[in-house]
């Protein structure tokens, strides 16, 4: 019953991938299934559950591996710092979905909400308490997120952090965390981001 | 230090809705704030108040919180409506976000364009029917408990009953075939918070209407 969680999905990113980080960050092996049984993915087999909806899976895996602070006003804060984070992947993953027509305007507005709205509170975070981590000086589930967003974001424009020095000094430190440089290194499950040519692969899959 | 929350948001439904739910439930007594023009939003982002400059904002606790779901997470925990251990707070989870997923459809309808409505309703209609509610008529089947989950009251519970009224003000027969689910309304509704959230004169919202969509389209620009 207890072994190796079990990851439903089909190959690629989309609302798994911050799952698959969440499980390498905290060193958890797992199976890879891979296949669409169920008419709701992502799923998840994880102690004789089968979990679906990607939130209630990434709180009970931040929770189990102590990803998620040590007390109530921890967890708010680090829910509100990933639910953040989950708006801007959000803006992030759609690009590709976007007509060409609607592009340029997209990738300009991803730009803005990034560098004006999102990351100048996770700059201001760092700077205000100096710490190595987001919250409660200790690494959690809103750092993995984090960072997964900044590479994210890096893919759309890889000098959107010029102006922000300490979410790159937060990316270098995070990135070698033993089990988040494994996730990063080839031959990992991390996922690469989804190609043009795979796009009608994907929308026939989920319409 | 200590006092009421204080909810800052239009007067109206939206993603503030579920707050009001689940401290109204848990029998805790809330301030408003409400935001009526542009210029009403622009004060509270110089002001520094809002995270990411975004509403709802709910001042609780000491904190001025953000992200619908980090407050509805965190008045949940705080008022043990979250289960009592992780993997009921995993089934808590499951169930909230599925009807999220619903109310979040309905909250937009009055927002789409005139000539996709029929069609975006018919589609609500679908989803209640053949994907969300079977899920929760199937679990109060399975244990035969008067709560989703852990036989007693939860946020899954209060989120439900928001969700199943929501559906039926798009159309009045829709739990037809959900035998369990009108059981379960009828006795959730007559939990004493959530009786007296019911009635007139409490600071749950209409369901929305132009004059909000009005409100709402001028403030954003859209």
């Amino acid at each position: 019953m207890s072994g190796k969680p079990k990851l439903h999905y089909f190959n690629g990113r989309g609302r798994m991938e911050s799952i698959r980080w969440l499980l390498a960050a905290a060193g958890v092996e797992v199976c890879l299934y891979g296949s669409l049984l169920f008419q709701q993915v992502p799923m998840v087999e994880i102690d004789g559950m089968k979990m679906v909806q990607s939130r209630a899976i990434g709180n009970y895996i931040a929770m189990k591996y102590n990803l998620y602070g040590k007390d109530l006003k921890e967890r708010a804060l680090i829910d509100m710092y990933v639910e953040a984070v989950i708006d801007l992947n959000e803006l992030l993953m759609t690009h590709i979905l976007q007509p060409a027509d609607k592009r340029e305007q997209h990738f300009a507005t991803i730009v803005d909400k990034a560098t004006n709205r999102y990351f100048p509170v996770y700059e201001k975070v760092l700077k205000d308490h100096g710490q190595d981590f987001l919250v409660g000086n200790q690494f959690s589930r809103a750092d993995v997120q984090l960072l997964e967003t900044l590479l994210m974001a890096e893919e759309c424009k890889p000098d959107i952090l010029a102006k922000f020095p300490l979410l790159q000094s937060f990316k270098a430190r995070i990135s070698n965390i033993p089990t988040i440089k494994k996730f990063l290194q080839p031959g990992s499950q991390r996922k690469p981001p989804l190609q043009e040519k795979d796009l009608p692969k994907v929308m026939k899959i989920f319409h | 230090m200590a006092g009421k929350p204080k909810l800052y948001y239009f007067d109206g439904r939206g993603k503030m809705e579920s707050i009001r739910w689940l401290l109204a439930a848990a029998g805790v007594e809330f301030e408003e704030e409400f935001i009526e023009t542009k210029e009403d939003l622009e004060k509270l982002r110089n002001d520094g108040v809002l995270m990411f400059q975004q509403v709802p904002m709910v001042e609780i606790d000491g904190m001025k919180m953000v992200q619908t779901r980090a407050i509805l997470s965190y008045i949940a925990a705080k008022y043990n409506l979250y289960g009592k251990d992780l993997k009921e707070r995993a089934w808590i989870d499951m169930y909230v976000e599925g009807t999220t997923d619903l109310m979040g459809m309905i909250m937009y309808l009055p927002f789409q364009p005139a000539d996709t409505k029929e069609k975006n309703l018919a589609l609500i209609i679908e989803r209640a029917t053949t994907r969300y509610f079977p899920v929760y008529e199937k679990a109060l089947k399975d244990h035969g408990h008067d709560y989703l989950v852990g036989n007693k009251l939860s946020w899954a519970d209060i989120h439900l009953l928001e969700a199943i009224l929501m559906a039926e003000e798009c159309k009045p027969d829709i739990l037809s075939a959900f035998p369990l689910l009108q059981a379960f309304k009828g006795r959730t509704s007559n939990i004493p918070t959530i009786k007296k959230f019911l009635q007139p004169g409490s600071q749950r919202k209409p369901p929305t209407d132009e004059k909000f969509v009005a409100v709402v389209r001028k403030i954003f620009n859209i």
